[in-house]
């Protein structure tokens, strides 16, 4: 290679780390352009429908599937006898079945699968099939199922009594007293991810006995892992890539039509497509496990913590998804992030007939903050002390303990956030001027004109680990390839992160074009042609697979550069890669980086680790379980109409510690949208299950907030920076989702002066005159 | 399925008259959801949308015709004056999509008890307007809605428009939902001032199998308001009102709230709107 010859004006690449750089789906998304997995179409293909049990809890006598083989049309009518392999799957606990062969265990339960040339007809099919079932009183109270006299719903379960797990946590003196003690019970509903994109995916049969499967999940190999299993084939003849996803929220990391898609397509041999209704996706994923908690926090007349005891059950349902690793956050989070010497605290999580309940956003933590948030502000008022005073004095910093004994390592900005959303500046009172209806409680409904209403403020604060805990390695793997075509640099990365709409593909392109200095950057469709990139999941893809990218970024221009030095005095340390040039610090631009690549190609996969996590202590929940934490807080400002019970969220403010924002934008799109998913749990989100039925499975009764219902936010981002991440990146996505509820709850008491001690609140709890049902007030 | 798409009223009542079993489409935001959930399966389908006649309203001697295909919208923004409780009915429906789409002939079709555009053709008398190839019938809106989703509508007929009398005093209208917009009402109150008739005239929506009006809240109302003085209404009375529409009221539990809540909620709107009607009388 020759000296530099020409000065070049060497402009860095566009699109880098820290910049807002553009989603190269959001055009295509906003203008309805964008291939949803609904979206999926092949040559010839048929149409899969599920029967469902419509009992939640009931034997099965006989299954007859004629009638519905026997409809023109029908190409396939499916039973668990035609379960190639393995009978049931799970995340955790291999316990639900690909299809129910003796008894069902909730309502919505898959039984048998239909393969159709047309949806209708799959449909009308469904209906032709004869299932005689044996109804049995469904177990839908938690603490029921754990008494010892109750149905076991699991005879093969490694626990007794309906128990999925219990968590159980000491630390310090267990008898400790306190000059003051509050005990509170609180519950919390069902609430479900309600993602737009109904669980749908095409599987294409290779003809030689394997499958290609497109589908919108958050996890390809863990999938594949499953769908192999129960396919009865190895994992090389299964290949999964991921389709365009409608949100995801966790309700896509369990499998929901993944292997029944594929018994169809193998079993026909023609490509099958899946896709639920509406409807049926309320019984085709997961939802949030509701929650009962019984706190008891004890503290000094100044307001030190001095215990605190909880006992928190989980309603798992009927079958375990993620429940191990919910109720284990649950429980390690249940005091909150703060210093707390004393703490006796038992998670169960719990069997039942209701719908199976795993992984959603905040993941356990959003259950104990609800907990935590509400007592240290029924503490704050038995002290006679401010709740912000309160929380700040007991906040968590770095080096504190947690309860499980683990160290706080990282940033704990948990006074400075709290500090924040303090003195942000307050939304004006409300409204003297015009009358608009949209400012006020109920909104266009024209409800109040301001008569009844009350405002108040409430502060939540919460914390939670990234990544996954208690000695699982969720590695991520990053295969980035760089060449020249045409005198430009090109760089593909290949990973199987799974783009659920949180930005991941971005940030991928972002830490590319900053670590190889080129702007051209080809991110390919994740798929299961290179190794796991670990869920998207546990706020943890742009450490990982953003850590697995870079890691890969950097091998590659170690060879690069050590190539370009060859007829050069210098070392490789002298030399970097930037505005698609190679430089050196002492002789300036050295070569275009395209002719330093000539005709070669470098390919780099890197597999990134988090650093050692290892389990909790079945008797005392001591370990190390967690890598790293983060933390958020809200401040929330409600009207609310005291008459009616009607609810204006007038305003949220938030302060979040995100370690290194990688592309602000995206950050604050996923603060807002987790606040709104926090607002929604506390004022309105709730499936309603009764004798183990589910009353409101649709949009029109399952409500979500609206644009009229989520306010406009005051967002700080601090980014202090986590020594163990790359960048010091933290995750962003589950935080808001856990503090902005407390909040709500906090500022709906305020103005209210009601316990309001379940959520979602609906308009009569402001209306009973005790805390739980009964008489409404006056 | 068969689905038609009539260009002329003559058109549809014929096809009406040939397939009495057909399910009329207008909007849409009732069928296409019932169709969706797999509740419906209807044979027949009959659009009626390209049929001009359904899409206007005119004034007639005090009464405004409304035609069944004139979308919420277009009440909202063009009718707001004459029929002020329907209007502001109309802007609590669903969406700005729902609402352009959304017809009072489809709410009345379909007969909800939750419909929310049927309070304040109650509260006024309003009469609805339903044709056949053998002639046009006209019944009140109370009559014509028989049950929950039920209505007196025969096969060969159609709902072709709704006749409103004008206003002749302030009117309002309130709902009850879990959420600030979108949502099914879980309990409304309309109510309508007759400044000449001096009466008021109320109904209560999604408290009973059919709209409901609250005659002795009416009754005693009309004789406590100060007609002649305009002097304010005293906070006695208008509670007073309030409980009387409450005790109306044949609320049920169900997932959208409690028979309790809703008389409660009755109480409180019917207090609320009843000042606010008076109050815009009096100014």
């Amino acid at each position: 290679m020759s000296a530099p010859t020409k000065t070049i004006e060497v402009t860095r690449v566009r699109g880098g780390v820290g910049e807002n750089a553009a989603r190269p789906d959001g055009i295509p998304k906003v203008t309805g352009e964008f291939a949803y997995s609904s979206d999926l179409w092949a040559e010839g293909m048929l149409w899969g429908a599920t029967v469902r049990s419509p009992h939640p809890r009931a034997r099965i006598v006989s299954i007859d599937i004629a009638k519905a083989l026997a409809l023109p049309g029908v190409w396939a009518v499916l039973t668990h006898d035609d379960v190639p392999g393995n009978k049931t799957y799970g995340l955790e606990i291999p316990d639900q079945p690909v299809l129910a062969w003796d008894q069902t265990r909730y309502q919505g339960e898959p039984v048998v699968l239909i393969a159709a040339d047309h949806p209708e007809t799959a449909t009308r099919a469904a209906d032709l099939v004869d299932i005689f079932y044996e109804e049995l009183d469904p177990i839908t109270d938690p603490e029921v199922a754990m008494d010892p006299g109750t149905d076991v719903l699991h005879p093969e379960a490694k626990n007794p009594h309906n128990l999925i797990r219990h968590v159980r946590i000491r630390s310090g003196d267990p008898d400790a007293s306190a000059d003051v003690v509050v005990s509170g019970e609180y519950t919390i509903g069902m609430q479900d991810q309600a993602f737009l994109g109904p669980e749908s995916g095409l599987a294409v049969p290779d003809g030689e006995g394997g499958v290609d499967l497109y589908v919108a999940t958050q996890w390809l190999h863990v999938d594949l892992d499953q769908l192999a299993g129960a396919l009865g084939l190895t994992e090389d003849r299964v290949r999964i890539t991921l389709a365009g996803v409608g949100g995801a929220f966790g309700a896509r990391e369990d499998l929901s039509m993944q292997i029944h898609c594929c018994m169809l397509a193998l079993h026909t041999n023609r490509p099958v497509k899946m896709m639920y209704s509406r409807e049926e996706s309320f019984f085709g994923h997961v939802h949030r496990h509701p929650a009962r908690m019984y706190y008891e926090h004890g503290a000094t007349r100044d307001g030190d913590l001095v215990y605190v005891k909880a006992r928190i059950i989980l309603d798992g349902g009927a079958y375990a998804s993620s429940s191990t690793a919910v109720i284990s956050n649950a429980t390690c989070f249940a005091v909150g992030p703060y210093e707390v010497p004393n703490a006796t605290l038992d998670g169960y999580v719990v069997y039942t007939d209701n719908p199976p309940c795993g992984a959603m956003r905040g993941f356990g933590s959003v259950q104990a903050c609800f907990g935590h948030e509400s007592q240290m502000d029924k503490l704050a008022d038995a002290l006679g002390m401010d709740p912000l005073e309160l929380r700040i004095r007991n906040a968590m910093t770095t080096g504190s303990k947690l309860p499980t004994g683990q160290i706080v390592q990282g940033p704990a900005p948990v006074k400075e956030l709290l500090e924040s959303v303090r003195d942000m500046p307050h939304p004006d009172p409300t409204p003297s001027g015009p009358l608009d209806l949209t400012l006020l409680p109920g909104g266009v409904s024209n409800t109040t004109h301001g008569e009844g209403v009350r405002r108040g403020v409430g502060y939540g604060v919460g914390f939670k680990n990234i990544a996954y805990s208690e000695g699982f390695d969720d590695y991520s793997t990053a295969r980035v390839k760089l060449w020249s075509a045409g005198g430009e640099p090109i760089v593909e990365v290949h990973t199987a992160a799974a783009e659920v709409g949180q930005g991941v593909t971005t940030i991928q392109m972002q830490i590319a074009r900053t670590e190889l200095g080129v702007e051209q950057v080809v991110v390919l469709p994740a798929d299961t042609q290179v190794r796991s990139a670990g869920s998207t999941s546990a706020s943890r893809q742009t450490w990982m697979t953003g850590g697995a990218v870079r890691k890969a970024c950097e091998a590659i221009r170690v060879r690069v550069l050590t190539d370009a030095l060859v007829g050069l005095d210098g070392d490789p340390g002298d030399l970097s890669l930037e505005g698609g040039k190679v430089i050196s610090s002492s002789l300036g631009v050295v070569a275009d980086l395209a002719d330093a690549i000539g005709d070669a190609a470098y390919e780099e996969t890197y597999e990134y680790h988090h650093k050692k996590t290892f389990p909790l202590d079945p008797e005392t929940g001591q370990g190390d379980a967690h890598v790293a934490f983060a933390f958020s807080a809200h401040r929330a400002t409600c009207d609310v109409d005291t008459e009616l019970g009607l609810v204006k969220v007038v305003e949220l403010a938030t302060a979040q510690d995100v370690g290194k924002a990688i592309n602000p934008q995206a950050v604050e799109g996923q603060i807002e949208g987790g606040t709104a998913q926090g607002l929604g749990l506390a004022v309105m989100e709730e499936i309603q299950v009764k004798d183990g039925k589910v009353m409101n499975p649709s949009f029109t009764d399952y409500l979500i907030p609206t644009i009229l219902d989520m306010p406009p936010m005051q967002i700080d981002v601090m980014e202090l920076g986590d020594p163990d991440s790359e960048y010091g990146v933290k995750g962003v996505g589950e935080p808001p989702t856990i503090s902005s509820t407390p909040a709500i709850l906090a500022a709906l008491r305020n103005a209210s002066e009601k316990p309001l001690t379940h959520i979602p609140v609906r308009p009569d709890h402001f209306l009973w005159s005790g805390e739980r049902p009964g008489e409404l007030g006056p | 399925m068969d689905f038609f798409r009539p260009v002329s009223l003559a058109e549809a009542l014929e096809l009406k008259a040939a397939h009495p079993e057909c399910t009329p489409i207008a909007g849409g935001t009732d069928l296409m959801v019932e169709l969706n959930f797999d509740k419906k399966r209807p044979e027949t389908i009959i659009d009626l949308t390209a049929c001009s006649e359904l899409q206007e309203w005119s004034r007639d001697n005090g009464t405004v015709r409304v035609g069944a295909g004139v979308p919420y919208s277009r009440i909202i923004a063009e009718l707001a004056t004459d029929l002020p409780g329907l209007a502001i009915a109309s802007r609590t429906v669903g969406s700005p999509q729902i609402r352009n789409r959304g017809t009072l002939g489809g709410n009345l079709g379909t007969a909800s008890p939750a419909g929310d555009g049927i309070p304040p053709l109650v509260a006024v008398g309003a009469s609805v307007e339903l044709a056949s190839t053998s002639g046009t019938r006209s019944m009140p809106v109370t009559e014509f809605i028989t049950g929950v989703k039920e209505n007196a509508l025969r096969g060969e007929e159609l709902i072709t428009a709704i006749n409103v009398p004008g206003s002749r005093g302030p009117q309002q209208f309130s709902k009850i939902g879990t959420r600030n917009a979108m949502v099914i009402a879980v309990a409304t109150f309309s109510v309508a001032l007759d400044l000449e008739a001096r009466s008021v005239g109320t109904a209560l929506g999604s408290c009973s199998p059919r709209p409901l009006r609250a005659s002795d809240a009416e009754a005693f109302i009309a004789d406590e308001i100060d007609w002649d003085g305009r002097t304010p209404l005293p906070e006695s009375a208008a509670a007073r009102f309030g409980e009387l529409v409450a005790d109306a009221a044949r609320p049920i539990d169900d997932v959208r709230g409690t028979a309790a809540y809703r008389k409660h909620a009755l109480k409180i709107m019917a207090k609320r709107t009843l000042t606010w009607t008076w109050e815009e009388a009096r100014t």
